[in-house]
């Protein structure tokens, strides 16, 4: 099936979303470089087409859950970038406050359920919100995505089972950019068609392609419409490409330079920017007002991380515990949480 | 009053909750149609409905996982899972998604779920289905940890856990489901968490017994009164995240001595945890060491003989506080040395 281009506004805003990921994440692996960003660094180069082309084909009070390389999932559902970026700083600005880092990005307001660090551990809390959703009655949706490496934890083959079994509303999307860290997909999956991987759990497969965003719109959207519909889980296998090293910390041994260079002469925006100069519904101005748009955005976001606070010591043990529930009052002593050593250096915060 | 057994206070605990907030639901292994492997849930899919009382396939990880994303987005799910064993197939979720949620986003989601499940020895179920792990979830910030080991507290603490905003590991004891005890069934309200109960006063000793723990040492209690003239104080301490150590030191710092008997492993144990806390807090108090009554350090055997000394009995814990009294009749006590260290932990009789 061919899939037709949106009205034009939204052609170009799609275009954007994806240059805002592409510009955010070039300038996060220079932020890593210069050590205002620690611990790992998931970028998603490349797969930009995946996370957009999903994400717009969400409503606004359906749910996405997500993995470790998050920021692109956060910044498609809306999370402004300062707050992606100042995260990465490990500022208190940050979407999560510096708590989480790279791989936990959060925001429950725009409904993106997290960026999640270890691998697999997404499915069940994508399965347990979309049991929330039917058990309350309402049309809210899941989208959960994973890569092609999570297809190989137990919690795929569990979660999909109950899923199934339970006919909940989510769509599993596993996000096949080929390589479960340093290992392809031929040496990591005696499946390599991850469409059908869920057909024998009870969860049938379609597949888009991940590098062009309106198939993969088109696909997630019918997958998303059905399983509202029929109230049932779905996978899609999303076959896509990430040009950058599994973190920053990759020499990139297991692959070839000639074969990342074949995977970049597809990369998603050129190809959906020049399609759109071609139907007419993008000049050459408004493609480089694009790009001149989310370089700026994203050295505000720069600024901002620069200049929001790193988090006080008074802070360490906030949001260990809710305080302000049924126990309010048992989590201050830090005695009571087994921390003695400390404790005349850091009094836990009231709440 | 009402005299009922452990396990229906805990059903009981259940109903009501069920009762007072449609977004309790219930999840685990043959927890409807089979009504429970322990029969605590039995009669509730009656009830309530199989959209509440959810039998799930055999997937440990991903029944508490799923517990914990419908409890970020509204619904309080209590998952039953068969033993604590079997939790750790499920530590993923528990450790690195329930208790961390809140605090890795920035204190945006709530993870308001319980998981329940009963622990210890005693019916040779052997080496992988019968110890008692509740130091492993005391080790993790994020978690409540439960441990009661009368009907009361079995049913005032579960309710407080159902409406508790934080994850809670609800440790329940096998060898307790059957034991009866009075519950004042027009008393709805929960009981508090980090409240220990003082379920015996003296002056001699405090003996903190944890789990079933709590009440072998209510009973070695009476045979140190009946028979060496000793009174203990015994505590239990109902919750062990968040603990109760101020009834713990000020009962310590009565008595001057203590010692603490778990069903767990020695190293790393909740009285290893406990010694340090009432060392580094209450040194000047102490007149002896705190003393470790724990189990055996081994895997759980499945033979009766060997079972029933890898678990602390009475006089064990006899034993142990009249060591710590330096009492003339500590070395002809009746029973085995006091288990705790590892040297005395293998060597038993």
């Amino acid at each position: 099936m061919t899939s037709t281009l949106p009205d034009p506004d939204t052609a170009r805003e799609w275009l954007a979303a994806m240059v805002l990921i592409r510009r955010f994440e070039e300038r996060a692996g220079e932020m890593y470089a210069r050590a205002k960003i620690g611990g790992f660094l998931h970028l998603s180069i490349g797969e930009e087409a995946t996370i957009v082309g999903a994400e717009r084909a969400l409503r606004d009070d359906d749910y996405l859950v997500s993995t470790y390389r998050s920021h692109g999932d956060a910044l498609a559902r809306g999370t402004p970038p300062e707050q992606v970026m100042a995260e990465l700083f490990g500022k208190s600005g940050g979407c999560s406050k510096g708590h989480g880092g790279s791989m936990h990005m959060f925001d429950l307001q725009r409904r993106f359920m997290g960026g999640y660090g270890i691998v697999g551990g997404n499915l069940p809390i994508a399965a347990g919100i979309a049991l929330a959703c039917d058990q309350r009655g309402s049309e809210d949706v899941t989208l959960c995505t994973f890569g092609d490496g999570a297809s190989n934890q137990g919690t795929f083959g569990e979660t999909l089972n109950l899923a199934a079994l339970w006919r909940l509303p989510v769509v599993f999307m596993v996000v096949n950019n080929q390589f479960g860290m340093g290992t392809s997909l031929s040496r990591h999956s005696a499946v390599t068609d991850l469409q059908r991987k869920g057909e024998s759990l009870g969860v049938p497969g379609v597949r888009c392609d991940g590098m062009d965003i309106l198939d993969t719109h088109r696909v997630v959207s019918e997958a998303l419409a059905r399983v509202r519909e029929e109230r049932r889980p779905l996978l899609v296998e999303a076959v896509t490409y990430r040009f950058r090293g599994h973190s920053m910390a990759d020499p990139e041994d297991y692959r070839t330079k000639e074969e990342v260079l074949q995977w970049r002469e597809r990369d998603p925006i050129p190809a959906f920017a020049g399609l759109l100069e071609r139907e007419g519904t993008l000049t050459a101005e408004q493609r480089e007002q694009i790009d001149r748009d989310a370089t700026a955005r994203v050295e505000e976001a720069v600024e901002f991380a620069e200049r929001s606070p790193f988090p006080g010591p008074d802070t360490l043990y906030d949001d260990v515990y809710v305080l302000d529930g049924e126990t309010h009052g048992w989590y201050h002593d830090p005695r009571a949480a087994g921390v003695v050593t400390n404790s005349t250096a850091h009094e836990p915060s009231q709440r | 009053m009402t005299e009922m057994r452990y396990r229906d206070a805990l059903k009981l605990a259940l109903r009501e909750e069920m009762r007072r907030d449609e977004n309790v639901v219930l999840l685990g292994e043959d927890i409807g149609v089979f009504g429970g492997a322990f029969k605590v849930t039995s009669g509730l899919l009656e009830d309530f409905g199989e959209r509440r009382v959810r039998d799930t396939p055999i997937s440990e990880n991903t029944i508490v996982g799923v517990g914990v994303g419908a409890a970020m987005v509204g619904l309080r799910p209590v998952v039953e899972l068969m033993t604590v064993n079997f939790a750790l197939l499920a530590f993923d979720q528990i450790v690195n998604h329930a208790a961390h949620i809140h605090y890795m986003f920035g204190g945006q989601a709530r993870v308001p779920l319980v998981v329940r499940m009963p622990q210890g020895a005693g019916h040779q179920l052997g080496p992988t289905h019968s110890h008692s792990l509740e130091a492993m979830f005391l080790h993790v910030p994020g978690l409540l940890v439960a441990v009661p080991s009368t009907p009361a507290d079995a049913r005032g603490l579960l309710k407080a856990a159902i409406r508790d905003e934080n994850p809670v590991i609800f440790i329940e004891h096998e060898s307790l489901y059957g034991v009866r005890g009075e519950v004042d069934e027009n008393d709805e309200e929960p009981l508090r968490f980090g409240r220990a109960r003082v379920a015996r006063e003296g002056s001699d000793v405090t003996i903190v017994g944890v789990s079933r723990m709590a009440l072998t040492a209510e009973r070695a209690a009476e045979t140190l009164a009946g028979e060496h003239g000793i009174e203990a104080e015994v505590i239990d301490p109902r919750t062990l995240r968040p603990l109760d150590l101020d009834t713990i030191l000020r009962s310590v710092a009565k008595t001057n001595r203590c010692v603490v008997v778990e069903e767990g492993w020695p190293h790393g144990g909740v009285g290893a945890n406990l010694a340090a806390l009432i060392s580094e807090q209450a040194f000047d108090d102490l007149d002896a060491p705190v003393t470790r009554v724990s189990g055996a350090d081994v895997p759980m055997p499945y033979s009766k003989p060997l079972e029933e000394i890898a678990f602390p009995h009475e006089p064990q814990i006899v034993r142990a506080v009249l060591g710590a009294l330096g009492h003339e009749d500590a070395s002809t006590a009746n029973g085995a040395p006091p288990l705790g260290s590892p040297q005395a932990s293998v060597a038993p009789q």
